[in-house]
């Protein structure tokens, strides 16, 4: 199920996941996050925006203890746990933000 | 966590046996696998047109290499016992998910094709044609099976569910029938090295990390190696356990013992995953394949002795199959169990006098311990009949003050799945694992009314994901379930550890 963004169609699979990480832009996950009633402040954004550099350099979102400590690291450190995460994004960081980021979904035993 | 859109179970003091309600749960049917991930593990990509000959000729293949198969479909006798045992059962209400009903799933199939009443008298023996609307049925109820073989246990003939789920699975994905959440996964271990998908650069930053966490928190230089040629053992642990919490902080404790310990270790990047989904699949050839990555790693990097981490179905592949399926290990030291389990590792140190422990660490836990399906029914730890429930207890009660278990009936050999093994925790199949999981919660929140327990701890990657995911559902939190390691690291006091009074000085310097 293709979903719209700015008039443009973008190809996603079963769970809602892009198909081609290259097809992103920032109005994919505004869309989403419409879907999940759910608004993206600049802490999403700055989230959002780690997992894709994360994930440009090692082909693979961050695990959950990598991504706490170095939002730790840039945001201060109250905000450098699960918590805070799941706040920002309650269905958990990994599957919720790495799905706005246009990531493909962590498969395995997580 | 996100709303149900199915009822979730009311928990109970005590378990009642349902009324059945036939067909609640035929709705639920996991993404079935792509052209893409069918591919690489050998199976057509879409239902082959001749899909009912080749189902039948795979099913008859099986029945010759699996006696157990047979044996299974011909001997029951319909006593019931098994009727009220299987957690999908009790949480669903649906009889199909009775194991005697999934088992009559193929049962009828097997009838019809392979006995001389089914093939004559069809009707008189309950045998059925192979149809489309049976293939669904099967498709849907065999994963609402995690394999678990708690029904086995009952069952006074053992015929284990398990297997016949296995060879469904297997049947399946030969006419291009695959479960997207297994298969994907078996090519990501193929194509770079374990489920996640993690490759050596991502693995190797992630332990760096680790180092630096460990050394901040102890001051004490515990390293996390990867791929180093010549150290005594390797570690092969689920990829879970560097990505998830609460499994990270157990691969913490695993390199903390290994420190103490003084062995020196290594995880490796092209065996970077104890689980094997290739069983849950009941693929041969791909158990195999995936379990030969083992003994390549293990040659490469001149290894002596082979452990393995927290993880339930690896446990079972490793202890009862990695001989015959990745052997001989010749090469190992035979001193040492081949493999050998992380618990039972570190419960030798600890019996030796070796660790040394502050309970105290653990004192805002009141702990209890779920034993893992794979772990308690189809594998052993240690020397002696029933190491595999003990010593993880042991390793608990060393390592904590507040222990109490859970009812008999749950625990133990008779231990309740965690509602999300053999290939189901994928969210498309959210609301069987939330109502699988309905008598082990229902257990566990009976010790927590009753002795105040806040956590329950395991040792497989798949129970500690299924349980931060489902017990949300329950009103419960998703950090109460923990790594048994993950308590061995809180309360292990390594050498020249760096200890809370230091850490005040440190504090009151600084002020």
């Amino acid at each position: 199920m293709p979903i719209e963004v700015n008039g443009k169609s973008f190809e996603t699979d079963e769970e809602g996941y892009l198909a081609n990480i290259n097809d992103w832009e920032p109005g994919v996950a505004e869309v989403m996050s419409k879907e999940d009633d759910l608004e993206l402040t600049d802490e999403h954004w700055d989230i959002i925006n780690y997992l894709r550099e994360y994930y440009e350099e090692y082909q693979i979102a961050p695990a959950v203890r990598v991504l706490t400590k170095a939002v730790g690291k840039k945001f201060g450190k109250d905000k450098g746990n699960s918590k805070y995460l799941y706040g920002l994004f309650p269905y958990g960081p990994a599957k919720q933000a790495c799905r706005y980021a246009g990531l493909p979904k962590p498969t395995g035993c997580v | 966590m996100a709303k149900a859109d199915f009822e979730v179970p009311v928990l109970k003091q005590y378990p009642e046996i349902p009324e059945i309600e036939p067909g609640v749960m035929a709705h639920s049917s996991p993404f079935k696998s792509k052209e893409e991930f069918q591919a690489p593990l050998g199976y057509p990509g879409t239902l082959v047109d001749d899909w009912q000959e080749k189902a039948i000729d795979k099913m008859g293949e099986l029945l010759g290499r699996y006696r157990g198969l047979r044996v299974y479909l011909d001997s029951c006798v319909k006593c019931g016992s098994c009727t009220d045992k299987c957690h999908y059962y009790l949480g669903t209400h649906d009889p199909k998910n009775m194991p005697v009903g999934r088992q009559d799933l193929m049962r009828k199939v097997y009838r019809r094709y392979f006995t001389l009443a089914g093939k004559y008298f069809p009707k008189l023996v309950g045998a059925e044609d192979f149809t489309e609307e049976v293939l669904n049925d099967w498709y849907s109820y065999f994963h609402q099976c995690s394999q678990c073989r708690r029904c086995s246990v009952f069952c006074p003939y053992g015929i284990d569910t398990a297997e016949i789920s296995m060879a469904a699975r297997e049947i399946m994905d030969h006419i291009g029938v695959g479960q997207k959440y297994c298969n994907e996964i078996i090519g990501k271990v193929y194509k770079i090295g374990n489920n996640l998908g993690l490759p050596g650069p991502a693995l190797e930053d992630t332990l760096e990390g680790l180092e630096e966490d460990v050394y901040d928190d102890t001051g004490v230089e515990v390293k996390y190696p990867l791929d180093q040629e010549g150290a005594e053992i390797l570690l092969i642990t689920p990829s879970a356990d560097f990505f998830a919490e609460p499994h990270v902080d157990g691969l913490i404790g695993y390199g903390k013992v290994f420190h103490e310990a003084g062995v020196s270790w290594t995880l490796s990047s092209h065996a970077s995953e104890a689980a094997n989904f290739g069983m849950f699949i009941g693929s041969y050839e791909n158990m195999r394949r995936v379990a030969l990555r083992i003994r390549e790693a293990a040659i490469k990097l001149g290894v002596k002795r082979i452990v393995f981490g927290e993880c339930g179905h690896a446990w079972r592949v490793a202890y009862s199959f990695l001989n015959t399926l990745a052997g001989p290990w010749d090469f190992l030291d035979q001193r040492y169990p081949i493999p050998q389990h992380i618990c039972e590792f570190t419960y030798d140190l600890i019996q030796q006098g070796k660790l040394r422990f502050d309970k105290s660490q653990n004192d805002d836990m009141v702990l209890t311990y779920h034993d893992s399906c794979n772990v308690s029914r189809a594998s052993r730890m240690g020397d002696r009949p029933g190491g595999q429930f003990d010593i993880p207890r042991a390793i608990i009660r060393a390592t904590c003050n507040n222990f109490y278990d859970m009812d008999e009936d749950t625990i133990r050999d008779r231990t309740f799945c965690c509602g999300g093994g053999g290939g189901l925790l994928t969210d498309d199949l959210m609301e069987i694992r939330v109502k699988g999981a309905q008598p082990r919660v229902e257990a566990l929140n009976n010790v927590m009314q009753e002795k105040g327990v806040t956590h329950m701890a395991a040792i497989c990657a798949i129970c500690k994901s299924q349980f931060t995911k489902v017990l949300p559902y329950y009103g419960m939190d998703m950090d109460q379930i923990v790594s048994v390691h993950q308590l061995v690291s809180n309360a292990l006091i390594l050498t020249g550890q760096n200890t809370d009074e230091d850490e005040e000085e440190v504090a009151d310097e600084a002020a």
